[in-house]
């Protein structure tokens, strides 16, 4: 798979629960419906975490990454 | 709200803090801007111990003493200095001047260093995701605080105003 375009990379890097989710609430907001925004965490427990989160604000998580070291998440804005 | 988050209606997190020590302050916190941040209504009624963590000037203090299941940890030095969990009994920590303002710096420091938020820092995450932060009256007047002593975003209420607003939610817990 192509590697995904994003409108705006969030870095969350060194950060842990719940800020990777918080700044991706607040990131997303900054964004048009339809856009993607690209978050980077190195937190293991934001894997779990992001899926739960779009699945309680539906938003779409397109695709997320785990890196070992690194977790990279896809979301589109749906509304 | 329902019809934007694509569930069936929004889900609403009703919390009690009671307690004010730096340790307990974070779950409330926490789960407060995680849950807001899902868009969530949320809503942390303060009550006795908990009613300072709702002051202007936060100073949440953590106590080793009489917590036996605290790690000690060293915010610095080695990876296998770091992970030492540092046996101190509680007749030295009682006894030792300051020793709890020792344990909060190490408690901050350690925190900061894994990257975990600062309690300052959570707590205006939950005022700029529109979390309810209510203060209890009753305890506001037996420890003499005024609505004054706390944060602007602050709502006054009572055991009836938090149960009213607790049982229409989805979660409701006591910290």
């Amino acid at each position: 798979m192509a590697d995904m375009k994003a409108d705006k990379v969030l870095d969350c890097t060194g950060l842990l629960c719940p800020m990777p989710v918080v700044k991706t609430k607040k990131a997303l907001k900054d964004l048009e419906v339809g856009q993607v925004l690209e978050m980077v965490s190195t937190d293991p427990g934001s894997m779990p975490d992001m899926s739960a989160w779009a699945k309680q604000t539906g938003h779409e998580l397109v695709e997320a990454k785990d890196q070992g070291d690194k977790f990279i998440f896809f979301i589109k804005k749906t509304h | 709200m329902s019809s934007e988050n694509g569930n069936t209606g929004t889900k609403r997190l009703a919390l009690i803090a009671s307690r004010g020590t730096l340790d307990w302050a974070y779950p409330p916190f926490i789960l407060a801007s995680a849950a807001a941040s899902m868009d969530w209504e949320v809503g942390i009624f303060f009550t006795f111990y908990g009613l300072p963590l709702l002051k202007k000037d936060l100073d949440a203090k953590v106590s080793p003493l009489g917590n036996p299941a605290m790690p000690m940890k060293m915010p610095f030095g080695g990876e296998g200095f770091q992970k030492v969990n540092w046996p101190i009994p509680n007749i030295l920590m009682a006894n030792l001047p300051g020793f709890e303002n020792v344990a909060t710096g190490l408690m901050k420091k350690l925190f900061k260093s894994k990257g975990v938020a600062s309690i300052g820092e959570l707590r205006e995450m939950c005022v700029d995701l529109d979390v309810k932060l209510i203060a209890c009256q009753m305890t506001m007047d037996v420890f003499g605080f005024t609505k004054e002593d706390f944060i602007d975003e602050t709502e006054i209420g009572g055991a009836a105003a938090f149960l009213s607003y607790a049982g229409d939610a989805d979660v409701q817990l006591f910290i």
